[in-house]
């Protein structure tokens, strides 16, 4: 075998957490330091650590293991099916070295939108088609034009990367792979609706990207690369409902971070009463490559409504476990089963069967194996009473009981509730001791009914997405899976 | 020819005492001269304070509940009543929500639980002499673990709260239901307290 | 010239009725005759849309909206009994008590509870939810008034009451989920916040018997939840007994 030319080690969480400075110092030791680099992920978690041979002929070679011992195949369908956009350098460039960073393309776009009116940075926006990715789906080019046309010159851009959901790490991957990415998507933010000041609010359990964006954003400013923009980290502080805009809003003023009421939305009144815009780490990432290769380039990718592509982080009862970007569109049969491997075959060697596939975190729902030949779209999986949600996926096996797989979803929400308004308050801990008496299999026909209603009132009344989408779970998986509910009442037939 | 009048029978009814501070019975003795009517119209099958029948009887119309569900006793009678009545009427605030007796559910989950912290706040702190926890079997009912309202132990037709619900709201609640009629509902009929 | 303040027609269960373009649908009821449940709400002080009870339907729009701090607009068709709300209404109260320790026979603010009112307003006669029996504590630190953290709805109306009346800000919220509570100061006993005036303002917001007057026993407490209004009032129009 040639040898390679040079090696890129994953230096991210997941390979971190999988040994990847042991495989790391091995291969320093072989082939020398100049010829392995540290980059961000290269997908395929699930295999880590993971360290790529590039060869001269360009032909690339990828390996799994603190010895490099396992060789993984970069033509599997888990590999050649992606379609990298937001991804583009991750796992090619330096997340440390600006050089590096700027060798491969970036700030170019920022560069040339530069010499753009505002206006035709949105309309470029708008053409893409982009909608937010931090998981309503919210037109990114309407929100721009909103902020662009609110008076006054005092602006902020903020960008969204307190990642809390169960089961996903997307931004975490931007952050930790590509983070001048991320900075030149929010300089061009700054550009289109003309605000000068950024804030980048992180949660603090990421203390590897919130490295790495601190020397991305020490280097892009002694650099001067983003013309006077100045972003700032504010590091959250471990809640869930910090991620959503006006909780996070409220922490970055230093208060208690608890949602408000909307109207006024932040684009008209955000931070300390400026309009602000707010966007998700994964849409960000995506603006340079619209602004480089045009909104129609973008828009032609994915489905009538949902364009471009979009990163998912697959996880659970899964062969293939890691980071995927693919084309909306993408059915989830080939996603779960032609790309991740389907299910892992059972320890007594019969077959792996696909139960459901886990949407939205504690937000979205389970789409169950019958329909596995949804495309996933924003439409599509809301029609199924789950959500695209910010990336997360969960493949779930037969050995998953459903009602189980809902109380700790619940579970999750009651802990992560700001406590702000009664129905989540009070209504997810209520929920949650309904479940429990499913999953104990002691429950009633009552319980069921009074599941049933409580799950809507707290989804119809509760005051931010957290409580209006709590119930989602439970009510996703009674749908499909309503049966294992009724068998839990006790004296049902087992 | 006419065929002789059988007088209607007469509604079986029964008042039974849980754990509650027999307020709410006090407040249905403050009926007064009503229940002279009262006892016209119903046999009075089994009651704390207007019988002396120990067992609570079969084929019971009406059943007022005071108090709530608070150890061995109170769970066995209300187990017998909900089987043996067609009406099963909650009682004042005890039986409705566990009120007072229930405060004690405040150390269930907490150190020592309910039942230890109650009995030894009760019989061993607050003793002058000779602290000791009441023991006889077959005698003194265990305590639950947990005080529960009425409806979480059985199904309850009709809702009475109130601490306790007052004489005129019992007798308005009573009318009805020997008129045959659903018990009044609204704003008049509730109160806590 | 002086500008003449834009009104906005609306329709509120059937009602037609005409209020100033920066209304609230709250104020709109209001305006109209008409009623709907508050707890967190309270007349002088900034609404929060915390407690759930004033959602109203309005016509055309997917989501109910808090009446307390949506702003009315032209033609706007507000329904504040629909069936749906009315359950969901007696659903919230039922949560309220629940989640609480609401003993009401031996309450100080029994017989002039918001709460209570509430619970009778929408025929709560029992809770369909287990009450949970959260151990929480009395504070009885301060000189003049105590704080029954069992009764406490988490309305936040003393502590809006304190920073944006009194100016003193003595109350926050601190923890979260179920867990929350008021605190005072750094989460000291309230007897310790230095901050603290002993204006009393707060115990007049509180809707519940959760801030009282120390001399105030079972159903003594004369709540005032007017004042939060007369002061915010002679604050904005400058009405002072020396003028
Ligand atoms: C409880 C809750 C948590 C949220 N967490 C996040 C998050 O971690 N990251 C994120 O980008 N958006 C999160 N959101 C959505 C944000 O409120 C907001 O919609 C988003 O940041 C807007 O950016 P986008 O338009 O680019 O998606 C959350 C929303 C809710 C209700
Ligand atoms: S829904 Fe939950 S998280 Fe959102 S404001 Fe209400 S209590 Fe807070
Ligand atoms: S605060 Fe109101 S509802 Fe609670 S115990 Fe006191 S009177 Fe009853
Ligand atoms: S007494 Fe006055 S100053 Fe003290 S906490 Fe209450 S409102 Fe604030
Ligand atoms: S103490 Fe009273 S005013 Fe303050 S939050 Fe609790 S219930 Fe509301
Ligand atoms: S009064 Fe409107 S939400 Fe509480």
């Amino acid at each position: 075998m040639k040898a390679a030319i040079s090696w890129r080690c994953c230096d991210a969480t997941s390979c971190r957490a999988a040994g990847a400075a042991a495989l790391r110092q091995r291969l320093v030791a072989q082939h020398g330091v100049e010829r392995v680099k540290s980059v961000g992920c290269l997908r395929l978690c699930g295999q880590g650590p993971l360290a790529a041979a590039d060869h001269e002929d360009g032909r690339v070679e990828l390996f799994g293991g603190v010895a490099a011992e396992r060789q993984l195949d970069p033509e599997h369908p888990f590999f050649t099916l992606q379609r990298s956009v937001v991804l583009e350098r991750c796992g090619l460039v330096d997340p440390g070295c600006l050089d590096d960073a700027l060798a491969q393309g970036a700030y170019t776009a920022l560069a040339a939108c530069r010499q753009l009116a505002p206006k035709a940075v949105v309309e470029e926006l708008e053409r893409s088609g982009l909608r937010g990715r931090g998981g309503a789906g919210y037109p990114t080019g309407r929100k721009w034009q909103l902020v662009a046309a609110q008076p006054g010159s005092s602006k902020v851009v903020v960008c969204n990367a307190d990642e809390g959901d169960p089961g996903a790490f997307m931004d975490r991957a931007v952050l930790e792979g590509d983070p001048h990415r991320l900075l030149e998507g929010m300089a061009i933010a700054a550009h289109a609706v003309g605000a000068s000041e950024g804030f980048i609010y992180v949660r603090a359990e990421y203390p590897l990207a919130i490295e790495r964006l601190r020397r991305a954003i020490a280097a892009a400013e002694t650099r001067g690369v983003l013309a006077g923009f100045a972003i700032q980290l504010r590091i959250g502080a471990g809640a869930y409902v910090c991620g959503e805009e006006t909780a996070l809003l409220h922490s970055i003023e230093g208060g208690r971070g608890t949602p408000r009421p909307r109207p006024p939305y932040p684009a008209v009144s955000g931070l300390w009463g400026l309009p602000t815009l707010i966007n998700n780490v994964e849409t960000f990432a995506a603006v340079p490559a619209i602004l480089r290769q045009g909104g129609a380039w973008y828009g032609a990718m994915g489905t009538a409504t949902s364009k471009g592509t979009k990163v998912f982080a697959l996880s659970g009862a899964i062969t293939h476990t890691g980071l995927i970007e693919v084309e909306m569109g993408t059915s989830l049969r080939t996603i779960v089963e032609t790309m991740g491997g389907g299910v892992p075959a059972n320890p007594n060697g019969s077959l792996g069967v696909v139960k459901a596939v886990q949407t939205g975190g504690p937000s979205g729902g389970c789409v169950p194996a019958a329909l596995l030949d949804t495309p996933v779209d924003y439409e599509s999986l809301q029609a199924l009473g789950s959500i695209m949600g910010s990336g997360g996926m969960v493949v779930i096996d037969e050995s998953l009981a459903m009602p189980e797989l809902a109380r700790y979803f619940m579970g999750f929400c009651a802990a992560e509730s700001c406590g702000k308004c009664l129905p989540c308050r009070a209504g997810t801990v209520q929920l949650e001791q309904l479940l429990d008496r499913f999953v104990e299999r002691r429950a009633t026909g009552a319980d069921l009914v009074q599941l049933e209603q409580l799950c809507g009132m707290v989804k119809a009344t509760s005051l931010c997405g957290l409580g209006q989408s709590a119930p989602n779970p439970v009510l996703s998986t009674l749908r499909f899976f309503r049966a294992e509910y009724e068998a839990a009442i006790a004296g049902a037939a087992p | 020819m006419t065929t002789p009048q059988v007088p209607p029978p007469k509604l079986r009814f029964a008042t039974v005492w849980l754990a509650g501070c027999s307020g709410c019975h006090m407040s249905f003795l403050d009926l007064d001269e009503w229940l002279f009517e009262l006892a016209a119209a119903v046999e009075i099958v089994y009651s704390p304070v207007a019988s002396d029948i120990k067992v609570f009887p079969e084929g019971v119309d009406l059943c007022l509940v005071e108090g709530a569900v608070a150890n061995a006793d109170n769970l066995e009678l209300a187990l017998q009543l909900r089987a043996r009545s067609k009406v099963v009427v909650s009682f004042g605030d005890c039986a409705v929500s566990a009120n007072v007796p229930g405060l004690r559910n405040l150390w269930a989950g907490v150190a020592g639980g309910s039942r230890q912290s109650v009995l030894e706040r009760g019989y061993v702190e607050l003793a002058d002499r000779g602290a000791q926890h009441p023991h006889a079997p077959g005698i003194v009912p265990e305590l639950l673990e947990r005080v529960l309202p009425l409806h979480e132990v059985i199904a309850v037709d009709h809702f009475l709260p109130g601490c306790p619900p007052s004489a005129e709201r019992i007798r308005a609640f009573l009318e009805a239901l020997l008129r045959g009629e659903p018990p009044p509902e609204g704003q008049a009929m509730l109160s806590f307290g | 010239m002086t500008q003449v303040l834009p009104s906005v027609s609306l329709q509120i269960n059937g009602q037609p009725c005409t209020v100033a373009a920066d209304a609230t649908v709250l104020q709109a009821i209001r305006s109209a005759g008409l009623h709907v449940p508050t707890l967190c709400h309270l007349d002088g002080l900034t609404p929060v849309g915390a407690c759930r009870l004033c959602l109203v339907a309005l016509e055309g729009h997917p989501k109910l909206e808090p009446a307390c701090v949506t702003t009315v607009a032209e033609g706007m068709v507000v329904h504040t009994h629909t069936p749906e709300l009315e359950g969901y209404r007696r659903m919230a109260v039922e949560l309220f008590f629940a989640e609480g320790n609401h003993v009401c026979a031996f309450c100080v603010a029994n017989g002039a509870c918001e709460l209570q009112d509430v619970a009778v307003e929408v025929g709560m006669d029992h809770s369909r939810f287990p009450y949970q029996y959260p151990h929480r504590h009395v504070d009885a630190s301060h000189a003049l008034f105590g704080l029954d953290h069992h009764r406490c709805i988490l309305c936040t109306r003393c502590v809006r009451m304190c920073d944006e009346i009194e100016g003193a800000h003595v109350w926050d919220v601190g923890y979260r989920g179920s867990a929350c509570s008021i605190i005072a100061g750094l989460d000291q006993p309230w007897g310790e916040v230095e901050a603290c005036t002993s204006c009393g303002k707060c115990v007049d917001a509180c809707p519940t018997g959760a801030l009282f007057r120390k001399q105030d026993a079972t159903a003594e407490k004369q709540p005032h939840p007017e004042r939060a209004q007369q002061l915010a009032a002679a604050r904005t129009d400058h009405r002072w007994r020396n003028q």
